[in-house]
């Protein structure tokens, strides 16, 4: 029996002005095989114009146990934000 | 329901599925918008943080902690859902080039390309907890893993290519539209994306029967004779009565199933007796009749003895069924081998070119 093909991770960008954003994944050779089915599988119905795909093992994710840890830096900075300053009152444009 | 194609998903209820689906995925939006809690704490107990994710409607993801028990009966129902579809592309594929009008055709090609569509979606989902594709495939071809009962009846005329997206495809919607909210994240996004293609499908099914009973009296016979042969097949896909489904109680603890199975037939049955009536043609069960106190119909029930000799691979088709996709698996071998070898060489190419 020959090597199982590899996975790859598709995403969709549905219209010009959007981001691609992830439908799915598929087994294939390569990527230009990769891409022919991403076509047929995710954009039989006119779902995107632009198709990417990354072999799976490319991809690092993040871990759900470390989430609290790894996102909780943004929660104290919340002069990150435009809201957090005030503005005086009648100033226009800002 | 059949036609019901704009319900707003608040009235959805009982009434459009296509308005369900939308309600569903409008949820899964929801849900993920909540704050959701994070990752368990350090002290917490496993089995307790998961009870509280299922709890609060919220989805598992591949990476959250599940208990052992849960990976497994999902990876067995996605896989075994995958099967259905793979070879559920068979009947139909029977009366591709046999199809009466090119019109008809092409929209059965598309359809049977959109099952070979849903088989990968489902065992793309199937992967994300842990198991191969190919490992899969391989219990599916050594017959330790089953697929729906219904694909081992034989499509005789073409009017079952009809019978089959009406009752097959209705029962399977039926079924697949409160798994939109399945726990289970990677299986209820799959399941959106299906439920919305197949209720084409049924549609399809219903217009080539209403062509059909609107047709000459040969046709509508023929149509009237694929009802009769699928409507038990048909009701059997719901499985075992409530009473002898050996996964259902745990399922519906982990809000993986939502109805029981006898909740769903019925449902099943419910909406099938009207869109009959619209066809012209008559549902085989003399006992079919309303019930005021139950505000449901009453119905005989499927021969659960064929159902069970079915799945153990005495059907009239399971043989034919499982040759065929060992024939397919072990002729295409030589295929696959050849584009692995070609991808490899390829990447050897751009391998020199960048040193």
């Amino acid at each position: 029996m020959s090597e199982p093909s590899p996975l790859w991770e598709v995403f969709v960008r549905a219209r010009r002005g959007l981001s691609h954003t992830h439908v799915g994944s598929l087994h294939a050779p390569d990527a230009e095989l990769a891409l022919r089915n991403a076509r047929d599988l995710y954009t039989r119905r006119q779902e995107g114009v632009s198709i990417w795909v990354v072999p799976a093992s490319a991809i690092t994710a993040s871990s759900p146990d470390e989430k609290d840890a790894f996102f909780d830096p943004a929660a104290d900075k919340v002069y990150r934000h435009p809201t957090f300053y005030q503005v005086p009152d009648g100033v226009a444009h800002l | 329901m059949y036609g019901n194609d704009f319900a707003a998903p608040e009235d959805a209820s009982g009434g459009g599925l296509l308005g369900e689906v939308e309600a569903a995925e409008t949820a899964l939006r929801e849900a993920a918008a909540r704050a959701r809690r994070g990752g368990p704490a350090p002290d917490e107990d496993l089995e307790a943080y998961f009870a509280d994710v299922i709890d609060a409607d919220q989805k598992i993801e591949p990476r959250d902690w599940m208990p052992e028990a849960y990976r497994k009966t999902l990876i067995r129902q996605i896989a075994q859902h995958a099967h259905s579809e793979i070879i559920g592309m068979q009947p139909e594929g029977n009366w591709i080039s046999r199809a009466p009008s090119l019109k008809r055709k092409a929209i059965l090609l598309a359809k049977v390309q959109d099952e070979a569509g849903h088989g990968l979606y489902l065992y793309a989902a199937a992967e994300t907890l842990g198991v191969s594709r190919d490992e899969l495939v391989q219990l599916l071809l050594d017959g330790r893993q089953k697929y729906s009962s219904i694909f081992n009846y034989p499509t005789l005329t073409w009017a079952d290519v009809g019978a089959i997206g009406w009752l097959v495809d209705g029962a399977a919607i039926v079924n697949q539209v409160p798994l939109c909210r399945c726990s289970y994240g990677p299986y209820a996004r799959a399941m959106i994306r299906v439920c919305k293609e197949e209720s084409f499908h049924q549609r399809q099914g219903y217009e080539i029967l209403y062509a059909l009973s609107h047709g000459t009296p040969a046709q509508k016979a023929m149509a009237q004779d694929s009802v009769d042969r699928w409507w038990y097949p048909s009701l059997a896909m719901f499985g075992p009565p409530d009473g002898d489904s050996t996964h259902s109680e745990q399922s519906m603890a982990w809000k993986i199933k939502r109805f029981t199975n006898d909740e769903l037939r019925q449902r099943f049955v419910d909406m099938c007796v009207q869109q009959a009536e619209i066809l012209g043609l008559t549902i085989p069960d003399p006992d079919l009749r309303w019930n005021d106190e139950r505000q449901s119909y009453d119905y005989t029930q499927p021969d659960y003895d064929e159902l069970m000799q079915v799945i153990k691979g005495n059907g009239p088709c399971n043989r034919q069924r499982m040759e065929h996709r060992r024939r397919a698996h072990a002729e295409g071998a030589w295929v696959r081998e050849a584009a692995a070898a070609y991808a490899a060489k390829r990447a050897e190419k751009k391998e020199k070119v960048a040193a």
